[in-house]
């Protein structure tokens, strides 16, 4: 059929048209009749405990239908914000899991906790309500940092979690580590920072709940990336409400980067006050909210060392990090620094001994949880600083040092020492690619430029493995999932033979409704504009875990493969019965189905309308209609990598860094749409490089307060702070995914970080410098410099 | 945003009249400081008297050596006003590099003088060029207007209608903005006229400073290298999350060398 557009084209994306006339649907833009609107009352305060809530000036004020509090919380016997995953320590217990209530019982651990939901009939009647409410804190000392957190005497957040630990998880074999280092020739060791990063995506969160008191429906519309797990947990675990009499729908939702992963309590907050409220209620965030409440990611600070042989071969590599998890344990936070973290430190490298240790903390911050590459980024900024700092010190180049140590392409499957099987890849084939398509040969002629300027230039290389498509159920539930992570997809044919789907991942920018209508195009034969994809409501689409760790390709795009493939074995009996030829027989070959050796045939559309008109149709052993659904499980991870190799240049008067050049070469496995892929590539190194030398979210020590707290003081990246990129890809197939693909929503973040300050410390090298934290601000590089050159004072 | 009044005066006369007849009343110039505070709840004026439709607010024009700005000529519209670049080219950049295009396109000079943020780049101009600042009630002179964090002479309900800018024979205007906000972390500017030159530094402290040793050592030779060996103490610097008082001394003296290279190149 024509109008076919499959696999490996580039069609403009199917979404944008409504985008860019202004006629997405938002959460924001849903208007419900006798509306109302609710405001969320934030802790001011880092740590306090909550004397008393006096509501009787809001509550006496126009238009105000409700104020609940914490109080109201416990009357109804509600629960509190479930965490999806329970991990185990070293000593085997269970992790410290206090109650994350929806809202605050007697205690805020967090500025931003959230205290009260105020509902009145109107924004401003809100605000002024809320304005109204007199809450009287007993203010508590904080600690914000983990390294302060844990010492003796530091502020507690909870009475039963000692030490603020959480967690003191460990991975890995400790021993072989101790006795390869014990022979090590060199080894190489380094104290970094991994900084706190906030997501602000461009649409803030929102939700709107209305209960239906007839039906005793609820319906939530929120910005979300896995619409069924919200249900599901909120009805399950939270409200305690039939899960079939709850309804979410997450909307064309603009963007969410893992900030909209999460069960929050907003979700839960509203859709229950909607029933006491009897009126259906709106909440939308405002900027300055997003910055106290959404999660925030990252938060690391780690001692690594490596050992290597004296030819700089990489013997073990040993780890350990204070990982910090904010005020409570969101819902997937626990396993962030952990298994998503651990398993990643092999690198694409050829280390026979790994040894992880990582303590989980409580702080009075914002829970902190998964942000886009989320475990992955921090663990391949460890590995690829520290093989830079151990080839420095060795007196090797730093790629050969990489060329010495890279598994070979045909050493896969590779099993690392820390849990994963790397099904495929060719990481020495991306690092030659890279080294081309960036011109290391002219970097020389470049650097002698730059100093001719007075400025400083350098070269950083990060060669790195990600594991995404999350994830293989089974393994995820040893490391302590409390759900599935599987996907699914139904492919509806209708009697025209046009196509619905109806998946369980959710668009929010990714392109999907282009990407999975390329599948189905190519897999059915059907046109592109034939196909529409269903995302985002629980009452239309059959079950979803949603959109995060690079997973909808690779996990609901096979869902969807299979599915169209039940499509065409379906459509081969319906054929073979009007072709009267044995089923096996039955070819189906770009729409058509047809019997092998002959000129008989019956187009797609045909075969469709047969299915829905069974006049002539083998009943007895086929049912009318035409859709299938899938449910696909993976059997492993996908393992996309490759090399990024970013160029700097410095001004040593200022300290500012000027990202001058940025290649990558990255192998995401099979490329569906060659645009999307690099448009996502492109988001991802363009936050990487916000996180490499722009991004901090900062709290002030004594107050808890978060200093960075808008877009005055977070720096965000923008386009002028960005070089044209040379995207390029060099892949090798996934062996165990219908399509062969690796996903590629996450590879531009976890790469990127790594390479802009080895590029960053490669331009600083001359005065001795090994390693310079993120982001590598004018300030910071000015005092390196400073630090470098000047003689200290002695003490 | 709680509701208000909105008046929006014609003449001088009828905008003194609001300004003094309508309790809790706010001026509205071009809004970029006072639209997010009432935003976010921090002000709540009762009346907003908006200054946009006073012909005699607006508008940019020479006389022999002075350059007149009305108060409510946008940052787009002397950035890009060929009397101001024939002029003081400084003043065309300085405005050409506040905020982004959203913040020139409605920012006003007379909004950003009278609002005197710490780190706003008009005043840095304004003192070192050495203007007067025309208000509705009298003329003030740049030394005697700016005082320190928000504070300036104005009083309550007297409006900036004008400022007045003496051409210099060399001036620059060199800033580090920051990558977040675009203010000025350091902002210098440097204007040289009849022998005497003036050094204003603005971002660095609690408000826009002179900087004397900077400017006896350009008044004996106007390079760059004559203030390269001047180093600020970090004392009475503002510190925050950005940059430390210690390294914006330091860049008051890589600004101050920028902006003198400008001056030279403009001259």
């Amino acid at each position: 059929m024509s109008n076919v557009i499959g696999i490996g084209a580039a069609p403009r994306r199917k979404e944008d048209f409504r985008f860019l006339t202004g006629r997405g649907n938002y959460v924001a833009d849903i208007k419900r009749v006798d509306m109302t609107f609710g405001v969320f009352i934030r802790s001011q305060h880092s740590h306090a405990v909550i004397r008393g809530i006096d509501k009787a000036p809001a509550l006496a004020l126009p238009g105000i239908q409700a104020v609940l509090t914490g109080d109201d919380v416990a009357a109804d016997g509600l629960g509190s914000l479930p965490c999806g995953w329970g991990i185990h320590g070293s000593d085997g217990l269970p992790m410290k899991e206090p109650p994350f209530p929806m809202l605050a019982q007697g205690k805020v651990r967090f500025v931003g906790d959230m205290v009260a939901f105020v509902i009145a009939d109107t924004l401003e009647l809100a605000r002024a309500a809320a304005e109204a409410v007199v809450i009287d804190y007993e203010v508590l000392p904080s600690v914000v940092g983990v390294l302060e957190a844990v010492r003796p005497g530091a502020p507690q957040l909870f009475d039963d979690v000692p030490n603020n630990l959480c967690c003191d998880w460990e991975l890995g074999d400790k021993v072989a580590v101790a006795t390869a280092f014990k022979k090590a020739a060199h080894v190489a060791r380094l104290s970094l920072v991994n900084n706190r990063l906030i997501g602000n995506p461009m649409e803030p969160r929102a939700a709107v709940a209305e209960y239906n008191g007839g039906t005793g429906h609820y319906t939530l519309w929120t910005t979300s990336q896995f619409p069924h797990v919200v249900r599901f947990l909120m009805s399950a675990l939270v409200l305690k409400i039939p899960e079939q009499k709850m309804r979410v729908v997450a909307p064309d939702v603009g963007g969410g980067f893992g900030v909209k992963q999460f069960h929050y309590g907003e979700e839960a907050v509203i859709t229950w006050a909607a029933k006491r409220v009897g009126r259906p209620i709106k909440w939308v965030a405002d900027r300055s909210e997003g910055f106290i409440s959404d999660r925030h990611g990252r938060d690391h600070v780690t001692e690594a060392e490596l050992a290597l042989d004296q030819n700089g071969k990489f013997l073990a590599l040993k780890v350990v990090t204070l990982a910090n998890m904010g005020g409570y344990l969101s819902t997937f936070g626990p396993n962030i620094p952990t298994n998503l973290y651990g398993p990643l430190l092999s690198g694409v490298y050829t280390t026979p001994a790994i040894y992880c240790n990582v303590k989980v903390i409580f702080t009075n911050t914002v829970p902190v949880d998964a942000y886009r590459g989320a475990g992955r980024p921090e663990a391949t900024f460890v590995v690829e600083r520290l093989v830079d700092v151990a080839a420095k010190e060795m007196g090797i180049d730093r790629v050969e040092l990489r060329r010495r140590n890279i598994i070979a392409k045909e050493s896969y499957p590779y099993q690392t020492p820390v849990l994963v099987e790397y099904d495929s890849g060719d990481p020495m084939g991306c690092l030659e690619g890279a080294l081309a398509e960036a011109d290391v040969a002219g970097f020389a002629q470049r650097k002698a430029a730059s100093e001719r300027d007075g400025k400083f230039r350098g070269l950083g290389y990060s060669t790195y493995v990600e594991a995404c498509g999350l994830a293989p159920s089974r393994f995820a539930g040893r490391l302590g999932a409390r759900g599935g992570l599987y996907e699914s997809a139904t492919v509806r044919v209708h009697p025209t033979g046009q196509v619905t789907v109806l998946i369980g991942t959710h668009n929010h920018g990714q392109g999907h409704e282009t990407t999975f209508a390329q599948i189905v195009s190519e897999k059915l034969g059907v046109a592109f504009d034939n196909v529409d994809i269903v995302f985002g409501d629980t009452d239309r689409v059959q079950f979803g875990m949603g959109t995060y760790g690079s997973r909808s390709l690779v996990v609901g795009g096979a869902a969807l493969s299979k599915a169209s493939d039940k499509v065409v074995l379906k459509g081969k009996k319906i054929a073979a019965h009007l072709l009267e030829a044995s089923e096996h027989d039955i070819q189906f070959e770009a729409g058509v189905f047809s019997v092998a050796g002959t000129d008989r045939s019956k187009t797609f559309q045909e075969i469709a309308g047969a299915a829905y008109v069974p006049h002539d149709y083998p009943l007895e052993i086929l049912e009318p209609g035409l859709e299938e659904q899938a449910y696909y499980d993976p059997v492993n991870f996908t393992y996309p990598g490759g090399c990024h190799i970013a160029e700097v240049e410095i001004d040593p008067e200022t300290g500012i860094v000027t990202l001058e050049k940025y290649t990558a070469v990255d192998d995401v496995g099979t490329v569906i749409n060659p645009m999307i892929v690099e448009g996502q590539l492109h988001g991802g190194i363009v936050q990487g490089v916000g996180q490499a030398l722009y991004e901090n979210a900062v709290y002030d020590d004594v107050s808890g307060q978060l200093l960075s707290g808008s877009f005055m003081d977070y720096t965000m990246p923008r386009a002028d702070h960005l070089p044209n990129m040379t995207i390029k890809t060099h892949s090798t197939l996934c062996t165990h995914t219908p399509m062969g693909v690796k996903g590629c929503g996450e590879v531009g973040t976890i790469g990127s970080p790594a390479a802009v300050i080895n590029s960053v410390v490669d331009a600083l090298s001359h005065l001795g410098v090994l390693h310079v934290d993120m982001p590598a601000t004018p300030n910071r590089i000015w005092r390196v410099i400073q630090d470098a050159t000047m003689p200290r004072a002695a003490e | 945003m709680r509701s208000f009044a909105f008046h929006r005066p014609t003449t001088l006369y009828e905008m003194s009249a609001l300004l003094g007849g309508v309790a809790d009343s706010m001026p509205l110039a071009g809004g970029m400081t006072l639209l997010p505070t009432i935003k976010q709840r921090l002000a709540a004026p009762a009346a907003l008297i908006d200054l946009s439709n006073i012909p005699q607010l607006h508008g940019i024009s020479a006389q022999a050596d002075v350059l007149t700005v009305g108060a409510m000529t946008r940052h787009v519209d002397v950035a890009e006003s060929e009397l101001v670049r024939s002029k003081i080219p400084l003043l065309a950049s300085l405005a050409a590099g506040i905020g982004d295009p959203a913040v020139r396109n409605r920012g006003t000079i007379g909004g950003s003088v009278a609002n005197n943020d710490p780190s706003a780049d008009y005043p840095a101009a304004v003192l070192a060029l050495d203007a007067t600042v025309v208000t509705d009630r009298r003329e003030i002179a740049a030394v005697a207007f700016f005082r320190g964090l928000f504070e300036t002479a104005l009083e309550p309900g007297e409006i900036i209608t004008a400022v007045r800018f003496p051409v210099p024979s060399a001036g620059g205007y060199a800033k580090f903005k920051s990558p977040a906000s675009r203010y000025a972390v350091v902002g210098v500017c440097v204007a040289k006229k009849a022998g005497k030159v003036r050094v204003a530094v603005t971002g660095a402290g609690p408000g826009v400073f002179r900087v004397a040793v900077m400017e006896a050592a350009l008044e004996r030779t106007f390079t760059p290298d004559a203030i390269a060996a001047i180093k600020l103490g970090a004392e009475n610097l503002s510190s925050d999350i950005h940059a430390d008082a210690e390294y914006r001394a330091h860049l008051v003296t890589v600004m101050a060398k920028a902006a003198v290279k400008s001056a030279l190149q403009t001259s």
